[in-house]
């Protein structure tokens, strides 16, 4: 038995769901160094932002 | 990585990689007309045509090329370089090529897609867009990233629950945190906060916080202090602290401004007396002190908000003037509480169910519009019920503005000294609104809560984690590796004019009086070429945009 609370972490990070949170996060931690693995139920990333022509208010086209 | 040495001697042995982009580029011109026609350009020894370069096969017969055909440049002709070019430039270098001997052409954006239905046209464009690429591309020359060092320590400017959280968070990923406050503690805002919507008081929450902080040892906190200086560059910032032991120079990696924002003071609004006409943070204090003794309390939401002057929305007042209504209807339930407001914002999922639960603890709400509003005077407010057409007069023990966030005063100095963007309403503006908020567009300089716009503690909260997630994502590498393309000045022509330097959007420019000359600081410079084209001399040249390799793309034209 271990006396002390010490476990070792995996560094690996799962994010669910690819929209516009989970790529920006998988991205921000790919940065860091980590291993991402990134999720998406569809078949393509890009979630509703995706699905939107130009986004506020810079009129930039959201793909 | 074992980089092609390519002397400038070498002759060039150019690859030209077209792409359909599916139907997006092969729908409206002939790209197999338009490879035939690269190969007969000069130096071109290997051209392909692929149905997507950007895919993995795609990018697997550009590495396949340079290694067999021995390629010393490439060129795709594909979509826009603003989204491509790092991944073609990468897998250059993955083959063992310098990564700078790749040029793109745009034969999308700025052909098939503006040229749509005129195929022979769009044919011809293309081919000549390529010759230009390639004439452009043989005189390139092979570049070596930039690199720096990075201090891992960083400086947040603002101790309250932004800032707090940020340095928590920083802290949190092993990085050493320096904390500056003006005022003697910490807390922002949040002191003169009485409940949280959590039920919780605010001070217990600050506490909480607080303590951590306080007893973290990789956090330095400076209260009663000012950052009166700042200089230098990504992960290498020099900044002068002004503390009560005296003026402190400190290195840091990157900087957090989180400096949040004060209440308007509605002096002259609504017959604001302090007294029976109080702020919103002013019955706050009451709240916190049980020292409210009215039985008609009316509350008047936008006071000195959404109006010519201040036209933004303050956002969190609605949330404070709902939950402040709740609570003095929990605690003296005879007391009869009225919101005049001109449109509730609660929203979210619990908050917009605080608004039904506010009704059915007897708070009473009546739209106004700012045509009409509602007059303030002898004890009473005057207002236009726009539901029953009728104006009421409402006798009132207390009345209650809910004020806006404002910017704070010496705001517009820091964002000076900083060299970072405001918005018109004098609110720090970030890098995108959509992609980069939490960035400033200085590199290694970051911005969250209320200092950005007005932000629930919540919010505030939530960005303060977030930009320690930005900072980590630059202070966890090695060290900065920037594009080698930047600007150079030539120190045996430059005359010191200083042109360049007025120029430079960056301040990258700066002139040594000892030697008569301006200089580069390649960190600080972003490639722009403001300084090469306005260079009496020619002296200052952009890297990959020399004058000799853009008269060669022009001359193919």
């Amino acid at each position: 038995m271990k006396t002390t609370g010490e476990t070792i972490v995996t560094k690996d990070i799962l994010v669910l769901g690819g929209g516009i949170a989970g790529i920006q996060s998988s991205l921000d931690l790919a940065e860091m160094g980590f291993k991402v693995y990134l999720v998406e139920q569809l078949p393509s990333i890009g979630g509703k932002m995706a699905q939107l022509d130009k986004t506020f208010p810079t009129n930039d086209c959201a793909i | 990585m074992n980089k092609k040495n390519v002397s400038l001697y070498e002759e060039p042995r150019i690859g030209v990689f077209v792409c359909d982009c599916g139907s997006n580029i092969a729908g409206h011109l002939d790209c197999a007309d338009v490879a035939e026609y690269a190969k007969t350009l000069p130096h071109v020894v290997y051209t392909k045509e692929n149905l997507y370069t950007c895919s993995e096969s795609g990018i697997g017969e550009i590495k396949k090329a340079i290694q067999e055909q021995n390629l010393n440049r490439v060129v795709v002709a594909s979509c826009s370089p603003r989204t491509h070019q790092p991944l073609f430039s990468s897998s250059c270098a993955e083959a063992g090529l310098n990564p700078y001997l790749f040029e793109m052409v745009n034969i999308r954006d700025q052909c098939s897609w503006v040229h749509m239905g005129k195929r022979a046209d769009a044919t011809q464009k293309a081919k000549e867009l390529i010759r230009m690429g390639v004439a452009k591309s043989a005189g390139l020359e092979p570049q070596e990233a930039i690199e720096s060092s990075l201090i891992r320590r960083i400086l947040v400017i603002g101790g309250g629950i932004a800032g707090l959280s940020a340095a928590q968070a920083l802290s949190d990923m092993g990085l050493e945190v320096i904390l500056v406050e003006k005022t003697p503690s910490l807390g922002g805002l949040l002191q003169q906060v009485n409940r949280l919507d959590t039920g919780k008081t605010a001070r217990e929450t600050l506490d909480e916080i607080i303590g951590d902080v306080r007893s973290r040892s990789n956090i330095t906190c400076h209260t009663s202090a000012t950052v009166q200086e700042t200089g230098g560059y990504i992960g290498n910032f020099n900044v002068k602290i002004d503390t009560e032991k005296g003026m402190l120079e400190e290195m840091v990696g990157c900087m957090v401004v989180a400096t949040g924002a004060v209440p308007l003071i509605p002096e002259g609004l609504f017959g604001y007396n302090g007294k029976t006409v109080i702020s919103l943070m002013e019955l706050e204090q009451k709240l916190a002190k049980n020292d409210l003794s009215a039985k008609r309390v009316v509350f008047i939401q936008c006071a000195g908000a959404r109006m010519a002057g201040r036209e933004y929305c303050s956002r969190i007042c609605c949330l404070i003037g709902v939950k402040n209504a709740m609570l003095i209807k929990e605690k003296y339930p005879l007391t009869d509480v009225r919101i005049l407001y001109r449109d509730m914002q609660m929203y979210g999922t619990y908050k917009e169910q605080m608004l039904w639960d506010a009704r059915g603890k007897g708070v009473r709400f009546d739209v106004y519009s700012p045509e009409n509003a509602p007059v303030v005077a002898d004890g009473k407010v005057k207002f236009f019920q726009t539901i029953t057409g009728k104006t009421l007069e409402l006798d009132t023990d207390l009345v209650v503005l809910s004020t806006p966030l404002v910017p704070r005063k010496d705001s517009a100095a820091l964002a000076n000294m900083m060299r970072v963007p405001t918005d018109q309403n004098g609110f720090f503006l970030e890098a995108h609104a959509k992609l980069r908020p939490l960035d400033f567009a200085a590199d290694g300089v970051f911005v969250c809560g209320s200092g950005r716009y007005p932000a629930t503690s919540t919010e505030a909260r939530t960005q303060g984690i977030g930009v320690a997630s930005r900072v980590a994502a630059i202070l966890f590498k090695e060290k900065l590796v920037k594009s080698a393309i930047v600007a150079e000045i030539n120190p045996e022509s430059c005359v010191g004019c200083k042109a360049c330097l007025t120029m430079c959007p960056y301040e990258a420019i700066t002139y040594d009086p000892g030697k008569r000359i301006c200089q580069v600081n390649e960190i600080l410079c972003k490639g722009c070429g403001n300084c090469a084209a306005t260079c009496p001399s020619h002296s200052a040249q952009l890297r990959g945009f020399k004058p000799d390799q853009l008269l060669a793309q022009i001359g193919a034209a």
